[in-house]
């Protein structure tokens, strides 16, 4: 238990979402362990007497994601409603607890996984906590993080365009977006491919996804990573880390003679159909934050389909000349299993890639993920412009 | 009310009456239904033997039996097993929990004994006792073709010639494709003169609040349809359980030769794909299940579950698959769990160091349902038969209870949740799988004990209400007790959360502890055969599957007991069935 919540302590910093020093993460079996001292902990030893869990995670989060949590729970001061796909299908609403109170947070963990809460030192912390693994937490609180900054973003420009962004709006979104990173670097240079040996596609899949998540293009561990070789698949498993894919990278026949593959993807059928259907080879699924905020910058304000946007868009819609289709997480009647394959393989995209609503972008090549990581980095920065421009121009889509 | 009836029927088969029991909504409020309230009304009866006229057969649905929440259609048997010393206690699938909740039965408490077979058959709110010596001695497969020709909606569940001829894991066949199979409650049923249940209920379940029953019902539907084990291409949708099959090989955790190895060589002949490509399989599933994991051929016969096909494979050495799914449909027919059936087989043939043809399975599964020659020593289950033949260690069983097709060497939370399962050898009690293999909600080492005392705590209880709710496990792959708490709440107007059910599944999960001590069993009831600490697996492809550490053990189970409020010998304690609002009486 020692062992996992320093191992989560470290990698929240390491993700950019927590500052050194920060992070509280705490494991319980029979005993309570800690990764570090702290006046707050005897409050939050509290809340493993008034819930059943083994593991908690207590952090305010690092800028730009303070500046964001901070203005979205004095905007939304009991529950923020995010709407991109992992609050929708995961977190479902992200409660704000009005004190840094055991009581008070317990209240809202009882029915989420996170609370969003007043750190007696200033600014907001996230509380997030898990029955399982310290890893529960580390999850959760990336992901309260990409919420709020693809709500925080897509709200601005929205009013913005309405002409309804109020003072403390601006001043919260100038504080914030001084705070974002230069655009990302050019990729470095991957392995070449094609590959011919297990060992060399596992490798390659391994480096494009540790590259992804050291290039900020994807938050936690979601996303996915595969490689077609010969008559296998090899795709990273679910609920893998794209940063330590060593040893979670599913080999999938294209026949579907074994199910030992029944730990890969969620979206392992919407990469079978791309690679069965076209000469791809190579798939790269991010998360990068401006590509999601811009799939769901609709400037179709009177669509019947508005609310529904996720599963019935019903125009041809892209974003820098890359395709934008709905679909939920996974291979069900609503998933992007259906809509995402035949955006990726229509003829007239010369991309490669789509990007989901709410979700984020695949990237395809024929040959290894040194196009695919590319193109993720050019549509991320290409949206992240286009962004700017929009608002320039008074939120115009 | 809502959610609930109101009303438990009330059967007595001595005096051939019937009667009805109303109890308050908090009773239902603290145990919530399924298997929570069966345990509150088998507690006062806990240490009468399984075949007293007295001990009750509790039969019991929960508040979301015949709703729209998502997997609604279990339902709960329960009482005392002839197989093992603890609680007997089944979730079974089919139409059983919403045609019992459909006719306005929360539940039956069944007690006596008739003096000849005897049916009970419930239409609403009517029942009544029928004569039932013509049924002796058919499969129950010939037993839902009379019975259910005319009543093609009713639920039926019965007994088969196993039950009658006496052996301790007899199941009861539900719906043709379903049976409450583990712990012999098939015989515990025969034992009361009780041949069958046919219920048809033309009712409906009240809704408190229809529109949040439909946004819980969403925000499941759609992570179920996110997770790549329910709703994958190569998920228990697309191939039923046997999905599972090719996982556990691979992770070289595959009970084979009687636990003797953990990695089937011919496994990659027998997987799921095999069974799509020999028997072109369709789907079918509970009341009111989207999932529809159960696999039937085209003459209508069940395929295997995951568990029978591994155990009449690698677990008793057989190659050769029509066997295999002829000795699953066997014990469908006669009436007879699986598991317990390969599990005592298979100690069987590790004794005699005999090899099996398929025939040779058949035929001793037929002699053993039937009671003939070897087949009656195998009837009593691999624990009285490995004592029997002077060989005990080689039953591979927890508190009696045959083991399931999860070898512990391969994941140590498995290891530990099967050692101290309330009904013996179960998978399904925790269901660690979930997250040492399946990687939901995240990862776990699955060759570290660390941190496993409290995950099995929490999913023990987790499981309790989800069987008392009811809802199936395998949606749990995807969803949890955030999502059901809105459903429970939208059906029943009770206010609840997460944790609140995860509190009502603790007290459920201690009131079948206290039940199991107060038959005498303590912690060394939950153990592990010496196998498991002393013989490693086969490692082998970067995996290696080494003898459980027996010191690490003890340690894990000392931390579960001190988590789970047990004293130093894993009794229950006073203070925390205080804490639970359970009775206690020293």
């Amino acid at each position: 238990m020692e062992r996992l919540i320093n191992k989560y302590a470290a990698k929240l910093i390491r993700a950019g979402l927590c500052d050194p020093g920060e992070p509280l993460v705490a494991g319980l079996d029979d005993e309570l362990v800690w990764n570090r001292e702290d006046d707050i902990r005897p409050e939050l030893e509290r809340l493993f007497k008034l819930l059943s869990i083994n593991s908690l995670v207590c952090a305010r989060p690092a800028e730009p994601f303070q500046t964001i949590i901070n203005h979205l729970a004095d905007k939304h001061p009991t529950v923020i409603r995010p709407q991109d796909c992992e609050t929708r299908t995961f977190l479902h609403d992200l409660p704000v607890a009005p004190e840094f109170s055991a009581r008070a947070m317990a209240e809202a963990l009882r029915r989420r996984k996170s609370v969003i809460v007043p750190h007696p030192e200033g600014g907001r912390a996230v509380v997030a906590c898990g029955a399982v693994s310290p890893e529960q937490g580390f999850v959760f609180l990336s992901s309260v993080c990409f919420a709020g900054f693809v709500l925080f973003f897509s709200e601005h420009l929205d009013e913005t365009r309405k002409g309804l962004a109020k003072k403390d709006q601006v001043r919260a979104f100038e504080r914030a977006a001084g705070f974002l990173p230069e655009p990302v670097p050019a990729a470095p240079r991957l392995m070449s491919g094609p590959f011919l040996s297990e060992d060399e596609a596992l490798a390659a899949i391994a480096q494009a996804g540790r590259h992804t998540v050291d290039l900020g293009l994807v938050d936690s561990y979601f996303g996915n990573v595969s490689y077609r070789l010969g008559d296998l698949l090899y795709i990273s498993q679910t609920g893998s880390s794209l940063d330590e894919l060593e040893g979670c990278v599913d080999p999938c026949p294209m026949d579907d003679s074994s199910c030992a593959g029944l730990t890969a993807s969620s979206e392992l059928t919407a990469h079978m159909a791309i690679v069965r259907g076209s000469q791809a080879r190579a798939i790269l699924h991010g998360h990068p934050r401006f590509t999601v905020v811009l799939s769901m910058d609709c400037g179709l304000a009177d669509c019947p389909e508005r609310g529904q946007c996720h599963v019935r868009c019903p125009g041809r819609r892209s974003v820098c000349g890359v395709p934008v289709v709905p679909g939920e997480v996974g291979a069900g009647p609503l998933g992007l299993a259906r809509t995402l394959p035949p955006a990726i393989m229509a003829p007239d995209n010369e991309s490669g890639a789509a990007i989901v609503y709410g979700h984020g972008l695949f990237a395809t090549d024929h040959t290894d993920f040194n196009r695919t990581l590319e193109t993720m980095i050019e549509v991320e920065n290409a949206c992240r412009a286009e962004y700017f421009e929009r608002l320039a121009g008074g939120g115009g889509a | 009310m809502n959610g609930w009836t109101g009303s438990i029927l009330l059967v007595d088969l001595d005096r051939g009456e019937t009667g009805v029991l109303r109890p308050d909504r908090a009773l239902y409020a603290k145990f919530l239904g399924g298997r929570g309230l069966a345990g509150h009304f088998l507690r006062p009866k806990a240490t009468l033997a399984w075949d007293d006229p007295e001990t009750p057969l509790l039969v019991f649905t929960g508040p979301l039996n015949g709703t729209a929440s998502p997997t609604p259609g279990r339902a709960t048997i329960m009482s005392r097993s002839p197989l093992t010393p603890a609680t007997a206690c089944s979730s079974v699938g089919g139409r059983l929990g919403r045609e019992l909740k459909n006719a306005g039965w929360d539940g039956l408490i069944i007690t006596g004994k008739s003096a000849r077979p005897v049916g009970l058959e419930i239409r609403d709110r009517e029942a009544r006792l029928v004569d039932a010596s013509m049924l002796a001695g058919l499969t129950t497969g010939r037993i839902f073709d009379r019975l259910t020709a005319s009543e093609p909606k009713a639920s039926l569940a019965a007994t088969g010639p196993a039950a009658e001829n006496g052996v301790l894991f007899a199941s009861i066949a539900v719906d043709r494709h379903h049976a409450a199979g583990r712990s012999g409650l098939g015989l515990t049923m025969a034992a009361k003169g009780l041949k069958y249940l046919l219920i048809l209920g033309t009712g409906r379940t009240e809704v408190h609040d229809p529109a949040m029953l439909k946004q819980a019902r969403q925000d499941i539907l759609r992570l179920t349809a996110a997770s790549p084990v329910l709703m994958g291409g190569l998920g228990l949708s697309r191939y039923g359980t046997p999905a599972l099959y090719d996982l556990m090989h691979s992770r070289r955790m595959m009970p084979t030769d009687n636990f003797r190895h953990t990695r089937f060589e011919a496994a990659a002949r027998l997987n799921a794909h095999a069974l799509v490509q020999r028997f072109r399989p369709k789907a079918a599933g509970c009341a009111g299940c989207h999932i529809r994991c159960k696999r039937v051929d085209e003459s209508g016969r069940s395929l295997p579950e995951f568990e029978s096909l591994s155990h009449f494979t690698a677990l008793i050495g057989n190659d050769d698959l029509d066997a295999a799914v002829a000795a699953n449909e066997l014990c469908n027919e006669y009436g007879m769990d699986a598991i317990s059936a390969g599990a005592t087989l298979a100690c069987l043939l590790e004794i005699t160091g005999e090899e099996v043809s398929g025939a040779r399975i058949l035929e001793l599964l037929r002699d053993t349902a039937l009671g003939r020659g070897l087949g009656a020593d195998l009837g009593r289950g691999s624990r009285r038969l490995a004592e029997y033949m002077g060989w005990p260690e080689k039953s591979m069983s927890v508190k009696g209870l045959e083991l399931p097709a999860y070898d512990p060497r391969g994941a140590y939370g498995m290891a530990l949740a099967l050692a101290v399962a309330t009904r013996g050898g179960c998978h399904l009690a925790a269901y660690p799988v979930s997250h040492e293999i399946l990687r939901k909600p995240v990862a776990t080492d699955r060759f570290s004990f660390s941190g496993k005392a409290r995950m099995i705590k929490i999913a023990e209880d987790m499981n309790a209400a989800v069987d008392s709710l009811p809802a199936c496990k395998f949606t749990f792959f995807a969803a949890g007790l955030e999502e059901y708490a809105k459903a429970y709440t939208a059906v029943t107007g009770e206010p609840s959360s997460a944790q609140d059910l995860l509190l009502a599944g603790e007290r459920v999960y201690y009131n079948e502890r206290i039940m199991n001590a107060l038959n005498g069993l303590t912690i060394k009831d939950d153990d592990l055969p010496v196998r498991f600490f002393e013989d490693d697996g086969d490692s082998g492809g970067g995996v290696s599957v080494k003898a459980l550490d027996r010191d690490e053990f003890l340690d894990a189970r000392e931390r579960y007991c001190r988590v789970r409020g047990l004293d130093e010998h894993g009794r229950p304690t006073g203070q925390t069935a205080q804490r639970l609002g359970l009775e206690w009486n020293d």
